[in-house]
């Protein structure tokens, strides 16, 4: 029945029906790709016995990065119903099912454990952000671990994890999610414990409560984010973040009075979908185009814009158009808010707009585009950090310079 | 709604680095929602117990951290860096891909184990005070920056003001009698005419600011040590008795005024000012090298040492075979850095680290010494000669502070051997993983950097740039390099040559014409002689100027710096720490006879010339840092000043 639903929403979204036809063409590695979060997951063995399999070998064709794909997938079905099934599926955890394929795992008959699988497995909730999921799926692989030695087990997770990033190198997320992890996990010796089980166990223990802490990460950036929302002002937001809208929520549900501007989010429509989560929260929403954003924003009193990517110089990585915002609201003084999970914080720094991996995004302009005209399809910008006021995240309410002090206490 | 506004608890945001500890960056507004039930209290967060570490204590100021943790004792000689670049033609070996120029084979010597004369039982005694003082407090108020003093003297200098100064303003005079018992328990020293009249000078001084009003006798009680520090040098046989007592003195004034004694003792000795002439004349009595000040100096640079270049050259080659105390490896680096024949940050502090490592292979500890004590000595007096020959540079002390460091960590039950292969193989570490590793490290990074089709502008010569070039070339990047250049060292004409031999494709221009070719520029690489906690840059003069056309152009600048040139000291300005050059250089043209119009004026005594060494480049300049922590934005150096200094000292 789930899936029954899943398959629906996943073709009412209006991206995958573009993504649809514009697969079309292209070769069935592609569609492969593509089906991984709906159908069963890849036979492992493609998948690793690739090298990189990276969806997005070619940057010149219009294809879609796979990082905007899970998007997509997540922002096409969110509705509150979803939202409630994602909780429960988080509710009860598959951890009892984990140790039974665990178990299964022993005998050397046993289908082997692909993180992969694992990853798309607990990708398909919506609620559920990549990189979390990341984390989870690296869990399990210590959890499903038959390494002997700590040794092996951080062989293994290597492995484990570059596979992981290799499966979507466009995601930022996901990789500063998987590093954040490998170094959260592995970073005390293991020689403290004199005894493998014990080390193991222990090791287990903080990969749940750092996947716990990832998971949690959205519900306390919205709490210290309330500070900064008072009566009577306007927001402006950017783009879909999951994290943006748990913090309007949150301050609609603490009765604060605010009324938010979203932008269209040209190509992929995501003001839309984010004002209609707000609408249905009783929050007064008024839909701007995305050209509009000089115009309104005398009104505005703040923008909130959530982030792909955290870097280490402090700006950030976001839907496209971000910057231009970032760049007016400056210009008028009005201050700038990122709300981004920690594990967004990647070692990157790029030092202008084309110093990143190319993500691109396929742009519907409702009319055929003549074949010499060349199309920007890039989908995402670098936002650098002077237009930055502050940044929410788990780890508190940061300064960008201290992006870079979180990032050297954690990378070194 | 007002009244709920009120109660609003002000939002918590962590800043890093620097910035005034109540300032609100935060919202523009202050006033903010209701705190509402809903949301729960900041501390309920699992964030907010992990706010406080992440605050950098506000700038590394010795006053500021009297509560930290023992910091190693060592001291820290004026960090003022280099100019002379090692001239490529010069050897074969620099034509090697970021040759250091390591100093060559130093000349063998037999151990020499003659140190004699009494400036050695004094260096033995600053030392065993040096040892006592462990609690590291008062490290900092060791040589740092005492220009010609041996080490006893500065230590007594830095330990004076303690005993005399008394916080509330009592007149200088009456605090200088408590003063005399102590120095009149030994024989009243003999004062040259000189002394007595500084003397005299400084007693005038005192009464006059004792006049001017009893609230600011700041100036005078240092005077007064600065006297009392003559008389102890001349009395130095109970030298360390009398610092004994004064420190039990010193102990024993009020308890609750200690807290701001400590702070005292805590901030750093001042750094020799070459306008105070006292002070200059008494430096120069003891140098060994023997230097002719220059006559005219520019008004705003008096402070800093200026020399007649070319005189004390053959004076110091004369003095070669009689200064026994002199280790002969440590002569020949201070001469080569004199002659300009060693010169580039890393070359510097290589030569240096070497010479100090056969110093130490050639040591044997006196009768009835330690070695730590009498080691630490011994380096200190070849820093202040090193220091003599040419101003450090903060890379070296740096690297001082971390031979001391270990020196004075070494464990006693150690034998002498083991000891000092101990400090050898430390020293090796040194070069090796702070300077050779991470300018691989360094390479790596910045080299990810360098795309097809780039410009890439460089600025004088640094080797951590021209080894992020070269490898660049070598992975088969395409890209241009414009080297700009300036007078009167003309660094740029040696790596020119370098890379067109390897064949990058290079474009010469001159620091006039920068403006002109920066906007075809896509990245701008320039190295640094010490990168400041604030994040300003000091490096080669025409670097500010250099990144600020850059920045002007939107170019992003780029600084190569190891992180051992890191330093806690935060600079706003050029001018207060800077090194002279030779100002003939640049009034003169060599081989253009037709453009040397300042030939026969530059006697006249209406013209000063000025041949400033180094610039400070503001930290908004600087696009990214690429230092061996990886690529880090100029905030964040003091972030890894805090967490890596132990690091630097310990390995």
């Amino acid at each position: 029945m789930k899936e029954q639903t899943t398959r629906a929403m996943w073709w009412r979204s209006p991206s995958f029906i573009l993504d649809n036809r514009q697969q079309q063409p292209n070769d069935t590695a592609r569609g492969d790709a593509l089906s991984i979060p709906l159908s069963s997951p890849l036979p492992p063995s493609t998948t690793m016995a690739d090298p990189n399999p990276n969806p997005n070998p070619n940057p010149l064709t219009d294809k879609i990065s796979a990082y905007y794909q899970t998007r997509a997938a997540h922002h096409g079905v969110v509705s509150s119903d979803w939202l409630a099934q994602a909780q429960a599926a988080v509710g009860h955890l598959p951890e009892a099912d984990d140790d039974a394929s665990n178990n299964d795992q022993g005998a050397p008959s046993g289908k082997p454990f692909s993180v992969i699988d694992e990853f798309n497995n607990w990708r398909k909730q919506p609620d559920l952000a990549e990189a979390v999921a990341a984390i989870r799926a690296l869990a399990a692989v210590i959890r499903n671990s038959q390494a002997t030695t700590m040794m092996e087990l951080e062989i293994e997770l290597k492995k484990a994890s570059d596979s992981l990033k290799s499966w979507d190198t466009t995601s930022i997320s996901l990789t500063a999610g998987c590093d954040l992890f490998m170094r959260y996990v592995t970073r005390t010796s293991a020689l403290e414990y004199e005894d493998f089980n014990s080390a193991k166990t222990r090791l287990i223990e903080r990969a749940e409560k750092f996947g716990e802490i990832s998971y949690k990460a959205r519900k306390i950036i919205a709490m210290l984010s309330q500070d900064f929302i008072f009566d009577g002002c306007t927001i402006l937001v950017h783009g879909f973040s999951r994290v943006v809208l748990e913090v309007l929520k949150t301050a609609a549900q603490s009765k604060k009075l605010f009324r938010v501007f979203c932008t269209e989010g040209r190509p992929d429509r995501t003001g839309l979908r984010l004002s209609n989560e707000l609408a249905k929260l009783d929050v007064p929403v008024k839909l701007l185009i995305d050209s509009a954003v000089a115009y309104s924003m005398d009104e505005v009193d703040m923008v909130f814009v959530g982030a792909d990517g955290v870097v280490e110089s402090g700006g950030i990585i976001n839907m496209m158009g971000t910057y231009q915002i970032a760049l007016v609201a400056h210009s008028m003084n009005k201050p700038v808010y990122v709300a981004a999970e920690s594990y967004k914080f990647a070692r990157l720094y790029p030092l202008d707009q084309k110093d990143m991996g190319p993500a691109l995004r396929p742009i519907e302009f409702g009319v055929p585009i003549p074949s010499k005209v060349e199309v920007e399809t890039s989908a995402r910008d670098y936002t650098p950090p002077q237009y930055l006021t502050l940044l929410f995240t788990d780890l508190g309410v940061l300064t960008p310079s201290v992006v870079s002090d979180e990032l050297i206490q954690l990378y070194l | 709604m007002d009244a709920r506004r009120g109660s609003l608890p002000v939002p918590r945001v962590r800043q890093v680095g620097f910035f005034t500890p109540n300032a609100q960056p935060a919202p523009t507004r202050s006033q903010s929602g209701p705190p509402d039930s809903s949301s729960p209290p900041l501390s309920d967060s699992p964030a907010s117990n992990s706010l406080s570490p992440v605050m950098i204590p506000p700038p590394r100021h010795h006053s500021d951290n009297l509560a930290a943790a023992p910091r190693p004792t060592s001291p820290l000689p004026v960090p003022e860096p280099s100019p002379f670049r090692r001239r490529g033609a010069d050897n074969n070996n620099a034509l090697l891909v970021g040759s250091y120029n390591p100093a060559e084979t130093l000349l063998a010597m037999s151990p020499s184990s003659s140190h004699v004369g009494d400036g050695e039982s004094e260096e033995t005694m600053s030392g065993g005070w040096f040892r006592r003082s462990n609690s590291g407090k008062l490290a900092s108020s060791l040589p740092s920056g005492t220009f010609d003093f041996s080490p006893v003297q500065s230590t007594a200098e830095a330990l004076k003001p303690n005993k005399v100064q008394n916080p509330v303003g009592i007149s200088a005079p009456k605090e200088q009698q408590p003063e005399a018992p102590s120095s009149s328990k030994q024989p009243k020293p003999k004062l040259t005419k000189a002394e007595r009249r500084a003397l005299q000078e400084s007693q005038r001084a005192a009464k006059a600011a004792a006049k001017a009003g009893g609230g600011k006798s700041v100036a005078a009680p240092e005077e007064v040590a600065t006297i009392k520090s003559v008389k102890q040098h001349q009395t130095q046989k109970k030298d360390a008795p009398q610092v004994a007592v004064s420190v039990a003195a010193s102990e024993r004034k009020g308890g609750d005024k200690s807290q701001e004694k400590e702070r005292r003792k805590d901030a750093p000795a001042p750094r020799m000012q070459f306008d105070d002439k006292s002070r200059v004349e008494k430096a120069k009595r003891r140098s060994v090298v023997d230097q002719t000040e220059a006559k005219k100096r520019v008004e705003l640079f008096r402070h800093l040492p200026q020399y007649e270049h070319g005189t004390q050259l053959a004076d110091l080659e004369s003095k070669f075979l009689q200064l026994d105390p002199m280790h002969p490896a440590i002569y020949k680096v201070g001469l080569q850095y004199l002659a300009g024949d060693i010169s580039g940050g890393n070359a510097r502090c290589i030569a240096m680290l070497q010479a100090f490592q056969q110093v130490v292979k050639d040591y044997s500890t006196p009768p009835e010494k330690t070695l730590p004590r009498d080691l630490t000595a011994k380096i200190s007096s070849y820093v202040s000669f090193f220091t003599q020959c040419r101003p450090l540079s903060m890379s070296m002390g740096n690297a001082i502070r971390f031979l001391k460091n270990r020196i004075a960590k070494l464990s006693p039950s150690l034998s002498e051997s083991e000891s000092k292969s101990s400090i050898c193989t430390d020293i090796d570490r040194f070069i090796n993983e702070k300077i050779v590793l991470a300018d691989r490290v360094i390479v790596q990074h910045a080299s990810s950097k360098v795309k097809d089709g780039d410009v890439l502008l460089v600025y004088g010569s640094s080797c951590v740039v021209e080894m992020v070039l070269l490898h660049s070339h070598e992975l088969g990047k395409q890209f241009r390099v414009i080297v700009v250049d300036s007078r009167p060292k003309l660094e740029g004409k040696a790596l020119l040559r370098r890379l067109v031999a390897k064949g990058v494709h290079c474009t010469y221009t001159h620091i006039n014409a920068v403006s002109y070719v920066m906007h075809e520029v896509t990245k701008v690489f320039l190295g640094a002689s010490s990168v400041l906690s604030n994040g300003t840059v000091y490096s080669r003069v025409g670097t500010a100027c250099v990144a600020m056309v850059a920045h002007a152009f939107r170019v992003p600048v780029i600084i190569c710096c190891e992180a051992y040139k890191f330093h806690e000291r935060v600079q706003l300005d050029s001018i207060c720490s800077n090194e002279l050059g030779d100002p003939d250089a640049i009034g003169k043209v060599p081989g253009r006879m037709d453009v040397n119009y300042l030939n026969d004026v530059s006697n006249s005594g209406n013209l000063q010339l000025l041949n400033l060494m180094y610039d400070a480049t503001p930290a908004d300049y600087v696009s990214m840092i690429v230092t061996d922590y990886g690529m880090i934005p100029p905030t964040s150096v003091p972030v890894i000043v805090r967490e890596y200094r132990r690091d630097h000292l310990l390995i």
